[in-house]
């Protein structure tokens, strides 16, 4: 309870901060909101010449872009501490939260909050619901439910990627941009339906970064391709954990990474 | 309340490849050399003891600290501090200590002093109480009150020295951890840190740990001293039976009023000459400071005249170079036996 309010209390003074220009705030929104849009369009006019991948319609591939949209921006929202935390450790900063009588993992993700992320949630939600309009989903309890743990699943599987990259710091200082293959280049490649890809490609991304398990799968079966798809119907239902395991690992990694850490300078 | 035993600590410095496919390799790369910071240091503090830990650039003292404040894992030794282990009970150690860190802040720094205090109340979780009667305190011997609701950022060094102290007290810690804490700041500003953390530690028998380059800080506050360099504890011991011991030796720098052909002093050596400008090198076991001062100015008329004593870095280095003799001088004063690194005394 005491970590939840002191968590609650941190984001609120990091809006606040930056809400303090509030014009420069919301062309920010706006800005990221419209990048994304043509993001989009990119794809909307591949499928203006193609007009299906791999049995994939404009829309259908319009829901895998939203809901990996979705997830993406918020762990950048929520999980930025992570991502710039190469600066915590170059500046110091990392060494005040050792002598904080709090988790370290904890400090790290309440560190930072990134508020303008909302214009990419916004858009990335836009999609999605622009996408279910024409897809006339038979929506029920159990796919909403289905719908809503994914999002929060395939949200902590990217602030997982993040938490592996932060940890990579103790030992190079440096971040490795690495890191970055898997998160942007993840949205980029988990826009487009899996099964256009390789086969050692897929099961990379199925088994070891569980990237396919963010959107592919759960909507397989909630656009109900899980048979035509060839998936075993349990991994479909399984798939939207992964990315609570996913994060479990990170964190142990993290632990162990913090135990290694060496400081910087004096 | 505080125990070092055989404490070690060794940096793997890893060789950085560059590009993307080198950082790609770094991942995997395990071409390191090894740097020994802290090479099997023993101490230890009791309750409301100040401390003054010193050593050159490099020799180890922020390490130490960093072990004793949970920051770092010490590659082989014990340490306890309160009875906790630092980097084992990290936590509960930290709501015992405080720490000051002079180059650069635990603030946040885009908030204002009073926020940041309230975040720690929360974090510590203070009593509302005790929170208010240490503002109220701090604020009586810092004054708090002229910047409270200034952001961090703005403050000056000074200022920000204070409320950093503050904050470090806010927990009632009951070992405080300062790291140069009156580095950069002007002689004003020192003096009332000095007297700040002289009246915490005798009003709250707050023990002191200080890292400093200033021996006026050493003098003000420590009774006690020890000496790091290369890694290794070299003295611990009084202030005073350090000063004793080492070569005394101290630059006297005179301005003559004219060029004057012959400006040689019995007991005292030129070691700088340039027209009216020079500077002796002497012993005051041979030659007082006043019987020199006394001998020149029988015979030459001076403009400005000054005595330097050696600082704390020509004091380490002396205890480094002359580690033998100096040994032996410890030995026969019976403050420490150096052979086997423990205080007898």
């Amino acid at each position: 309870m005491h970590h939840l309010s002191l968590y609650l209390h941190f984001v609120k003074l990091r809006i606040r901060s930056q809400m303090a220009y509030r014009l420069s705030f919301v062309l920010d929104l706006f800005a990221q909101a419209s990048i994304s849009v043509i993001d989009f369009f990119m794809i909307a006019l591949l499928f203006n010449r193609f007009k299906e991948l791999a049995g994939w319609s404009l829309w259908e591939v319009g829901f895998l872009y939203g809901m990996i949209g979705i997830c993406f921006a918020v762990a950048e929202m929520m999980g930025r501490g992570f991502d710039v935390f190469q600066r915590n450790v170059v500046r110091g900063e990392f060494d005040t939260m050792l002598v904080r009588p709090l988790g370290t993992f904890y400090q790290v993700f309440a560190h930072e909050f990134l508020l303008r992320r909302l214009g990419r949630i916004a858009q990335a939600l836009a999609v999605l619901l622009i996408a279910n309009s024409q897809l006339d989903i038979s929506w029920s309890l159990g796919k909403v439910g289905f719908l809503l743990v994914s999002l929060v699943s395939g949200t902590c599987f990217f602030i997982g990627l993040f938490v592996i990259g932060a940890t990579s710091c103790f030992w190079t200082v440096q971040s490795i941009e690495i890191i970055n293959i898997f998160t942007n280049g993840g949205v980029f490649m988990g826009s487009y339906p899996f099964s256009i890809y390789r086969w050692w490609f897929r099961h990379f991304f199925t088994f070891i970064i569980p990237l396919a398990c963010v959107n592919y799968f759960p909507s397989l079966f909630l656009l109900e391709k899980v048979a035509s798809s060839g998936v075993p119907p349990l991994g479909v239902q399984l798939a939207p954990y992964a990315g609570f395991l996913f994060l479990g690992v990170t964190m142990l990694f993290w632990r162990w990474g913090v135990l290694r850490y060496q400081s910087t300078g004096h | 309340m505080i125990e070092v035993n055989n404490l070690s600590k060794t940096f793997k410095v890893y060789h950085h490849r560059k590009g993307f496919f080198g950082s790609f390799m770094n991942l995997f790369s395990r071409k390191h050399r090894l740097v020994q910071a802290v090479d099997s240091v023993s101490f230890s503090v009791a309750r409301g003891e100040i401390i003054g830990y010193l050593g050159p650039n490099g020799a180890g003292k922020s390490t130490t600290i960093k072990m004793l404040t949970g920051i770092l894992v010490p590659t082989s030794g014990s340490v306890t501090v309160n009875g906790y282990i630092p980097h084992r009970q990290r936590k509960e150690n930290a709501k015992r200590i405080g720490v000051v860190f002079g180059q650069r802040s635990h603030l946040w720094f885009d908030l204002p002093v009073q926020e940041s205090f309230e975040l720690l109340q929360r974090i510590y979780r203070i009593p509302e109480a005790q929170y208010r009667h240490n503002v109220e305190v701090f604020d009586a011997l810092l004054g708090l009150g002229d910047f409270f609701r200034t952001p961090v950022r703005q403050l000056s060094l000074g200022q920000r020295m204070r409320a950093d102290i503050a904050a470090a007290l806010l927990h009632n810690p009951d070992v405080l951890f300062l790291d140069e804490p009156t580095i950069g700041l002007d002689v004003v500003a020192k003096a009332r840190i000095r007297e700040f953390i002289q009246q915490i530690n005798a009003e709250r028998q707050v023990t002191v740990v200080l890292t400093t380059h200033d021996l006026d800080d050493v003098e003000k506050l420590c009774k006690r001293v020890i000496l790091i360099d290369n890694a290794r504890l070299c003295f611990d011991g009084e202030l005073a039976a350090l000063r004793r011991l080492l070569s005394t030796e101290r630059i006297l720098s005179v301005d003559y009023a004219e060029t004057y052909s012959d400006i040689s002093i019995p007991n005292a050596q030129v070691i700088y000459q340039e027209e009216s400008r020079v500077q002796y090198r002497f012993s005051p076991e041979a030659i007082s400071t006043a019987d020199l001062i006394g001998a020149i100015l029988q015979r030459f008329k001076i403009v400005d005249i000054s005595v330097q004593e050696p600082d704390i870095e020509e004091l380490i280095k002396t205890v480094y170079e002359d580690n033998l003799t100096l040994a032996q001088k410890l030995a026969e004063a019976d403050v420490i036996d150096l052979t086997n690194r423990k205080r007898i005394s």
